[in-house]
């Protein structure tokens, strides 16, 4: 059966060649159905916030690019020799085969400076995109069923593109990447038990030896890219295989995707998209200056500048390296140095492993096991959206005080005080975050309520006949309304206090896990319902019209809630 | 462009829905919500249980539409035509522009990375113009499918693995698999062991620097050896190297060592572990002149930032301060441990040299340490 085409363009034959082949691979591998249905046809919901893993995409794909460019003129060697090249200010200084062909690359290769500083822009710019598409799809909750896995693997991408950007940046062997280096060779020789070995062996004997730039550059250039290579291509594959995720709007449905087709809309838009992204890298390589290693001189264990700071996704170990207080055991003639290993393996531990950890706690604490293909908006999940602003900021804490001795000076307060602020908030902060934030989002909450209930302002002021003024306020339109009615309530499972008439409590909240679960589970449940039907006893006699499940979960042991009655309007 | 932003906000009634936080609905309305009735683009089978495509905008032929698609078309070739010139403006700079020496670097730099981004910046520009104002405005919606497979397929499924672990005889025949486990287990050590060579076991290395009993102490840089009347100045700190060694990173990344002179009274060095015992250390110094490893015991950063006025020695990498005049004790930050001391004496010739090695291992601390 025909059908009208939507575009009556249709006038013109598909080239012979392309036709010729499309025909002759169909014949070998009968790709038909599939090529139209799920890549042409792919349907891409457009939000903005879609397109951040596509920058991160993008600039992986220009890590190959010049990266390989730059594999053509690197000799990852730290053989010794003396430099007569172009960069006269070193002329005669002893340094690697790596800096010295580091050097050429950026004074003797054609657009070799350029290529470099893509290389190390676009580095940057990969594991920044990561970091913040991780928070979009930690935000919105599209990391619930089924896509869980593909969360993990994201955890996995971004776990090994920190190893991919540190040996990556410590390949030149300059001044301040092999302090880098020795840092990270000290806090290994920390590890019990095996430290020393694995220092070791990583190095081919004591620091810094001649083995650890061959070594990391084929991690760098094979290893690692390797398998960021699978993971990114097995991401991608799920994503089409379990179809986009969409945020909450009018016709979407948990048994649809709305959005564009693949073909030719969003190939010539993330096409655009690629090219901007290249486009802006090369602005940045062009006009600002980023690892200038002819400035920082060859490595030697010696000498060190001050303010060395590594790139911005390191900044965490080493603020915590720094703000760490100096904690050492000795356990049974052995040394223990918390001091390294608590900063080395904690934080990170923290957010990366808390990140994996969370879709199965949320799940557990929430018991829900349904399919989501609708996003959340983040202030209608309080709780998750407070542990998010919490590790945002313990994050941001420990980050920021990686350039404690930076910040000291810019703010002209003494350096040790800088590192006391910075212990006192990275334990704070977080507490502080997750309060402030669940509040400000059941605040929006009440505030989307009481559009939903009463409309917005309109800013339209009436004069009523008794002299009083009003503001009208105005129903919400459809689109409004179907985003504001796409909220989801938690079921609140028995929990203390809901003992039988024996005293017994219910199966699921005995032992600690289970009373664990349920002050968990009270937490995730506090909400301010959308009653979008009978409406009436909310209205401006009791603002705080809330259910009784409401009213048990704020009244909840141990939650930090308002007293019935705040919050309402006033 | 600024006719295109004034035709937005003009929404059909049978308008796909806009989703927060996209863009506005595209001005180029192209396409016609008549035939956008009609589900299934071109197709010759019906996908249309899949699909559900809209259509936005006015018919193609309504004069508005005509004008639009004409000023975004010239925009769009604009572009293009942007997008070649920088290219060959590229090729241009690499073929015209030199290197080897720093301003012609900077300037070829500057001449590639212009045309670069202006090439990549434009040809995106075009291209998103081109599918935000020509292409007409279809959004599709697709029905998702269960993804768990039905109850019959997974039982199947489970059923003829069943079948085939039966077939197999590994359920029904242990000796075979534990056997095949046993054998195997040696298989999943062997990438284990290959790795064994790719270092020396570190043995008591870590406890040993290369600093013995005479060794001269030569100044870094200019290695030469010094007196201590030639370091009569007090309050300055210089960096040592230890003669034989001066460029042997191996040797100096435990070896390096920073020298300090003191006022007469200024010192005060408590008792350092020498193995098992406690000895005063008064005597590891010459003149007032004393010798502390460089290497920090935190994480083995050099700590090379020296405070004449208030004798404190700073790491620049995670600013564990120490307290040069009672022996280098940690007064803030991540190190544990005070900087080691490197007994000093005089050679014949009158030159500083080292008594003996450390008497405790320096630079970071590790399990084996004690």
């Amino acid at each position: 059966m025909s059908r009208p085409a939507v575009n009556s363009d249709t006038d013109f034959d598909v080239s012979k060649p392309l036709k010729g082949t499309a025909g002759w691979l169909d014949d070998r591998f009968g790709g038909a159905r599939g090529v139209r249905t799920y890549l042409l046809r792919k349907v891409y919901p457009d939000h903005w916030s879609f397109l951040l893993g596509e920058i991160a995409l993008y600039s992986f794909i220009i890590l190959l690019l010049t990266g390989t460019f730059l594999s053509f003129f690197f000799v990852p060697s730290t053989t010794e020799v003396m430099y007569h090249g172009s960069y006269v200010k070193l002329d005669g200084i002893k340094m690697s085969e790596a800096y010295q062909s580091t050097l050429r690359i950026s004074f003797d290769v054609r657009g070799g400076l350029l290529i470099r500083q893509i290389h190390h822009w676009a580095a940057d710019l990969f594991v920044g995109s990561l970091m913040i598409h991780m928070l979009r799809v930690f935000f919105t909750g599209a990391y619930r069923k089924p896509r869980e896995v593909n969360w993990l693997i994201g955890i996995l991408l971004f776990s090994l593109a920190l190893i991919e950007g540190l040996f990556g940046y410590s390949l030149p062997d300059d001044q301040l990447s092999g302090a880098g280096l020795r840092i990270f060779e000290g806090v290994l020789q920390g590890i019990p038990i095996v430290g020393t070995y694995l220092a070791y062996f990583l190095f081919g004997g004591p620091f810094p030896g001649h083995d650890i730039v061959p070594r990391m550059y084929i991690i760098h250039v094979l290893l690692v890219p390797g398998i960021l290579l699978a993971l990114i291509g097995a991401h991608i594959f799920i994503m089409f295989w379990q179809k986009h995720t969409q945020m909450p709007a009018k016709g979407n449905t948990e048994r649809n995707v709305t959005g564009q087709p693949s073909y030719p809309y969003f190939v010539a838009k993330t096409s655009a998209w690629f090219m901007f992204i290249f486009g802006a890298l090369a602005l940045l390589a062009t006009f600002a200056q980023i690892n200038p290693i002819w400035l920082y001189g060859p490595y030697t264990p010696v000498a060190i500048s001050s303010a060395s700071q590594p790139d911005f996704y390191m900044g965490i170990l080493e603020g915590s390296l720094r703000a760490m207080p100096a904690w050492e055991w000795n356990f049974l003639g052995h040394t223990v140095t918390f001091s390294v290993l608590i900063p080395f393996a904690l934080p990170l531990g923290i957010v990366l492993g808390g990140a994996a950890f969370w879709p199965f706690f949320e799940r557990w604490a929430t018991g829900d096991k349904a399919y989501h293909h609708i996003n959340d908006r983040p202030r209608n999940a309080p709780v998750r959206t407070g542990i998010g602003m919490a590790a945002i900021v313990f994050y941001g804490v420990l980050w920021a005080e990686g350039a404690n001795d930076v910040l000291a000076d810019f703010l002209h307060i003494p350096l040790y005080t800088v590192t006391w602020i910075a212990r006192v908030l990275v334990i704070l902060g977080p507490i502080l975050a997750y309060v402030i934030t669940k509040r400000v989002c059941l605040a929006l909450q009440r505030k989307d309520r009481e559009e939903l209930l009463h409309g917005y302002e309109s800013g339209i002021i009436r004069q009523l006949p008794n002299g009083e003024f009003i503001e009208v306020h105005q129903p919400v339109n459809e689109e409004k309304r179907a985003v504001l009615e796409a909220k989801k309530m938690i079921a609140l499972m028995p929990g203390p206090g809901s003992e039988d008439d024996n005293g017994v409590p219910p199966p699921s909240s005995r032992g600690v896990l289970g009373k664990a679960r349920a002050v968990a589970n009270r937490a995730f449940a506090e909400t301010i319902p959308v009653e979008a039907d009978g409406h009436g006893n909310g209205h401006h006699g009791n603002g705080h019209a809330v259910t009784g499940e409401e009213h048990e979960a704020v009244g909840a042991p141990g939650s930090a809630a308002l007293p019935p009655g705040e919050g309402g309007e006033e | 462009m600024s006719d295109m932003e004034e035709t937005e906000g003009t929404e059909s009634p049978g308008a796909p829905h806009r989703v927060i936080g996209t863009p506005p609905p595209s001005p180029r309305l192209l396409g016609s919500a008549a035939v956008a009735q009609e589900p299934g683009a071109v197709a010759l089978v019906s996908d249309s249980e899949e699909f559900a495509e809209h259509v936005d905008g006015l018919p193609p032929d309504d004069p508005k539409v005509v004008v639009h698609g004409r000023r975004a078309e010239r925009v769009v070739v604009a572009c293009f035509l942007l997008t070649f010139i920088a290219g060959c403006g590229f090729v241009a700079a690499y073929v015209g522009l030199g290197v080897h020496t720093v301003d012609k670097t900077l300037r070829s730099n500057l001449a590639l990375g212009l045309s670069m981004s202006v090439m990549f910046l434009a040809l995106g520009l075009g291209a998103l113009i081109w599918v935000r104002h020509l292409m007409p405005n279809i959004e599709v919606t697709q029905q998702r499918h269960d993804l768990r497979s039905d109850e019959k397929q997974r039982q199947a499924t489970e059923a003829y693995f069943k079948e085939g672990t039966a077939n197999s005889q590994f359920v029904k025949r242990p000796l075979v698999r534990r056997t095949l486990m046993l054998g195997t287990l040696p298989l999943l050590a062997a990438p284990v062991v290959l790795l064994r060579d790719l270092g020396p076991q570190p043995g008591t290395s870590l406890r040993h620097t290369v600093w013995s009993p005479g060794r001269r102490l030569l100044i870094q840089g200019l290695n030469k050896p010094i007196t201590p009347a030639q370091f009569s100045a007090p309050g300055s700190m210089i960096t040592i190297v230890p003669d034989g060694y001066e460029d042997d990173q191996d040797a100096l990344t435990k070896a390096a060592v920073i020298l300090i002179k003191f006022r007469p009274g200024e010192l005060h060095i408590p008792t350092r572990h020498q193995g098992s015992t406690l000895v005063g250390t008064m005597n590891w110094t010459v003149d007032n002149i004393v010798a502390y490893s460089k290497i920090c015991t935190h994480v083995g950063c050099p700590v090379a930032l020296y405070e004449q006025t208030t004798h404190h020695i700073l790491c620049p990498c995670h600013q564990s301060t120490f307290e040069a005049t009672t022996g280098a004790t940690v007064i803030f930050g991540p190190a544990a441990r005070p900087l080691p001391q490197l007994p000093l004496t005089t050679d014949a010739q009158g030159y500083l040299v080292s008594k003996s090695d450390f008497t405790e291992p320096v630079g970071p601390s590790f399990w084996e340490r004690g």
